[in-house]
């Protein structure tokens, strides 16, 4: 500790795990943004990564809670966020939005964008696969062309709010921390559009890269007018995040309230490898400049690959900065503005590295198990499978 | 002449029969102390307060307070001439066993006792997700142990540094206005204790209580006016430079 | 008329599911929301009660006085009279409660007088500080002070 804290303010609350809790969520509110692009919006170019993304959110909303379960004091009374919400706190209502964009959203959309072919393999499948697909189908065989242009209908509209559900999905995160006056890192009212935007861009990149690992591994040619938009929107959703975060900089400067010296401090000193480093120069101005050229210059397609992949990856680690420059960084001041203490981030403890690293990866284990169970690629074994029964 | 506590506390008679509620396990029944003839807070005078830290071991006494966490303490500053902006502070182990002898001269030194400011718009009962801290008809905050999920947003929102995560018990803490004494008619454990009278009980709503006439003869502030907590607790002679 | 009904069947699956789910977290919450919650308001009413049922560690200095008058008179005569008792005697309620066998022990005095009488230059400047060694040279402060009525111009003086 340096300076001055107020006694219960050195040790830190909020650890790692609620550092990758925003991270995560994020990613789904951006995949699934992309996602709705070419269903709502009509992107035809990006509709290659569209069952891609609408999977990868899932993987991710799924291990979503379970960095704060493992962070809370008694995570068997969590189920009290539903039976008693209070509803004055951002953090009760998101656990309803939570629940909301899963059920209502997300899985409702998959589920009409697959139904054809869940009940195409629940035909042709045998023992085990044919009982889940038949559960997954809710037992409805009906997939004449009626019923197809109803599951169209439908899931259009689901889209269509599923996009501002998306928003508050991940805007609500950003009002967790903007809503709490007693920490000026935190307090802006500008929060819950940074947070969005982040998400945005870190879930399109995230959706980029998968699009790419998945091709190789698939051994299937990349179709680059679909990867080209992906970046555009990428390019262009960076601006805007970008900008939002500038204002924010260029304000506190500016204004330069009573936290500001201290916060100056705190980001020159103890953030300053997380934030100037990792988040503005590696994390948002190298992937920019990246983006900028590939959209100003034309590139060869090889070079171009790898620019886009490179970039993806910074800024997928810049948003992970992002997340603990806010998370961390907004505690590791003192209320009095008058001193500092550390974060002691342990490895093999409840709230260490390692379980942080398990919960990083932990969704693309479970996207494996729902590619295979649900295959994003229309035609391949939807087609196989027909062929076997025929 | 042998008093036992008992016959004592016959004179308090809310309290005596709550007691005996109490000792028969069952609470809940007790004819209780009426929350809404109260209304708490507390005077807290700067130029008082010796820095002894009775009040701290007191607290930490009564409550259980764990080692390294405070319900309670006491901060040092030094202000420089006209460096408002810019004291030196300090609270060593919260100011629980005093403080040295310092080495700084001149500028204005002073102590400051801290605590739950029990604040009328609180916001750390703003955002618990469950109602695991609430507010009581008679003004005080409090947390519910069984409830209460460890989430720490709470500790997030309080800004004045008075809440922690217990290590224990796994949930938010924090001062409870010594709920369990003031509710048989006693004063805090720190009022109790504290050999200069800086720090006083009030109850705001009993028009006797000597608060009131301390409140029209004095000059008080509370800590953090510009957050609009609804601080309940005055202090006399808080210099500017107090955080 | 009907094929159109057909063609939107499946989706009454999915509402049904979604009800069973909805009546299904209802009767959750009848069944497990504790009884008293609510009582007072937005919280638990039980902890309330809870929390005043606590334990009470200092007995205060109204009780201590009912027993030892004679202490009481001494020290209401000093400068100490605002001092309450246990604030050195440390938290005697279980003492008051069973006075014959829970006795309290004597504080430590060479750490408990310093703690507010050693000198800082934030303490209020009439109050009595001392530098301590310099003052007593090493000796004990109940060498000299009696520690109800400290002060040697109201007779503290041993």
């Amino acid at each position: 500790m340096e300076g001055f804290m107020y006694p219960n303010e050195v040790e830190l609350q909020w650890s790692v795990l609620i550092v990758l809790y925003p991270f995560l969520t994020g990613l789904v509110a951006g995949a699934f943004i992309l996602a709705s692009l070419e269903r709502v919006f009509r992107v035809e170019e990006v509709k290659p990564t569209y069952r891609l993304a609408l999977l990868t959110a899932l993987a991710f909303l799924i291990v979503a809670p379970l960095p704060l379960q493992l962070h809370l004091g008694h995570p068997e009374r969590s189920l009290e966020m539903y039976l008693t919400p209070h509803r004055a706190s951002a953090m009760a209502m998101f656990g309803f939005v939570y629940l909301w964009y899963l059920m209502a959203v997300l899985l409702l959309e998959i589920w009409l964008d697959y139904r054809r072919d869940i009940v195409v393999m629940a035909q042709s499948s045998t023992g085990l696969k044919k009982l889940l697909y038949r559960v997954l189908s809710l037992g409805s065989d009906n997939i004449s062309e009626g019923a197809l242009r109803v599951d169209d209908r439908v899931g259009w509209i689901i889209t269509l709010i599923g996009i501002p559900s998306a928003f508050m999905l991940h805007g609500y995160v950003g009002f967790i921390f903007g809503s709490v006056k007693a920490n000026p890192w935190w307090s802006t009212p500008l929060m819950p559009v940074v947070f969005l935007f982040s998400a945005m861009v870190s879930g399109i990149a995230l959706v980029l890269l998968m699009y790419m690992v998945t091709s190789r591994l698939r051994r299937v040619a990349i179709d680059m007018r679909c990867l080209d938009t992906i970046a555009k929107y990428l390019f262009y959703t960076f601006v805007i995040d970008f900008t939002l975060e500038m204002l924010d900089l260029i304000h506190r400067i500016y204004e330069a309230d009573e936290s500001f010296r201290s916060l100056d401090f705190m980001v020159h000193t103890r953030l300053f490898l997380s934030q100037i480093v990792l988040q503005i120069f590696l994390g948002t101005l190298a992937p920019l400049a990246l983006l900028a050229l590939t959209q100003l210059m034309k590139f060869p397609e090889t070079v171009r690959k790898r620019m886009y992949a490179l970039a993806a990856t910074l800024t997928i680690i810049g948003i992970f900065a992002m997340r603990w420059n806010v998370v961390i960084g907004g505690q590791l001041f003192s209320k009095s503005f008058l001193g500092y203490t550390t974060y002691k981030l342990e490895f093999v403890t409840r709230e260490g590295l390692l379980p942080a690293i398990v919960l990083m990866i932990l969704p693309f284990f479970i996207l494996y198990a729902l590619i295979k169970i649900l295959p994003p690629w229309q035609g391949e074994s939807v087609n196989a499978a027909a062929a076997e029964s025929d | 002449m042998n008093f036992t506590r008992r016959q004592i506390l016959l004179l308090l008679p809310a309290a005596a029969a709550a007691w005996e509620f109490v000792k028969a396990g069952t609470p809940d029944q007790a004819p209780s102390y009426n929350m809404d003839e109260h209304w708490w807070g507390m005077l807290l005078d700067i130029s008082k307060c010796i820095g002894c830290g009775s009040c701290v071991r007191a607290c930490a006494t009564e409550n259980d307070v764990p080692e390294g966490y405070f319900r309670t303490w006491v901060e040092d500053y030094h202000r420089e001439d006209w460096h408002i902006e810019t004291p030196a502070v300090s609270s060593p182990d919260g100011g629980k066993n005093g403080f040295p002898e310092s080495n700084l001269t001149g500028g204005q030194n002073f102590f400051v006792p801290k605590l739950c400011n029990h604040c009328v718009d609180s916001p750390c009962t703003q955002v618990c997700p469950v109602g695991a801290t609430y507010h009581t008809n008679d003004g005080v905050v409090l947390v519910d142990y069984e409830y209460c999920l460890g989430c720490r947003y709470c500790i997030q929102a309080c800004p004045y540094g008075c809440r922690f995560f217990h290590p224990q018990k796994h949930t938010a803490d924090k001062c409870t206005l010594c709920y369990h004494r003031i509710s048989k008619g006693l004063t805090t454990a720190c009022c109790e204790n504290c050999p200069t009278g800086a720090r006083q009980l009030a109850d705001l709503k009993n028009p006797k209580d000597p608060i009131h006439e301390f409140l029209k003869t004095h000059t008080v502030q509370v800590l953090k006016p510009h957050l609009a907590t609804g601080s309940k607790m005055f202090y006399n002679g808080l210099d500017g430079s107090v955080r | 008329m009907s094929s159109r009904f057909r063609d939107s069947a499946h989706l009454i699956r999915v509402a049904v599911v979604l009800l069973v789910g909805a009546v299904a977290f209802l009767a959750l919450r009848a069944a497990v929301i504790p009884k008293s919650f609510g009582q007072f308001g937005p919280y638990r009413g039980k902890a309330l009660l809870e929390m005043e049922a606590r334990p009470v560690k200092y007995a205060g200095h109204e009780v201590c006085e009912g027993c030892h008058p004679d202490v009481a008179e001494t020290k209401s005569k000093g400068v100490h009279a605002h001092v309450n008792c246990e604030t050195c005697h440390g938290a005697q309620a279980k003492h008051a409660d069973d006075p014959a066998t829970v006795k309290p022990t004597l504080p430590d005095v060479a750490k408990l007088c310093v703690r507010c009488h050693s000198e800082n230059i934030a303490k209020p400047s009439g109050f009595p500080q001392v530098n301590a060694n310099e003052h007593s040279g090493g000796q004990v402060c109940n060498t000299c002070h009696q520690p109800h009525s400290p002060g040697f111009d109201a007779g503290g003086k041993k």
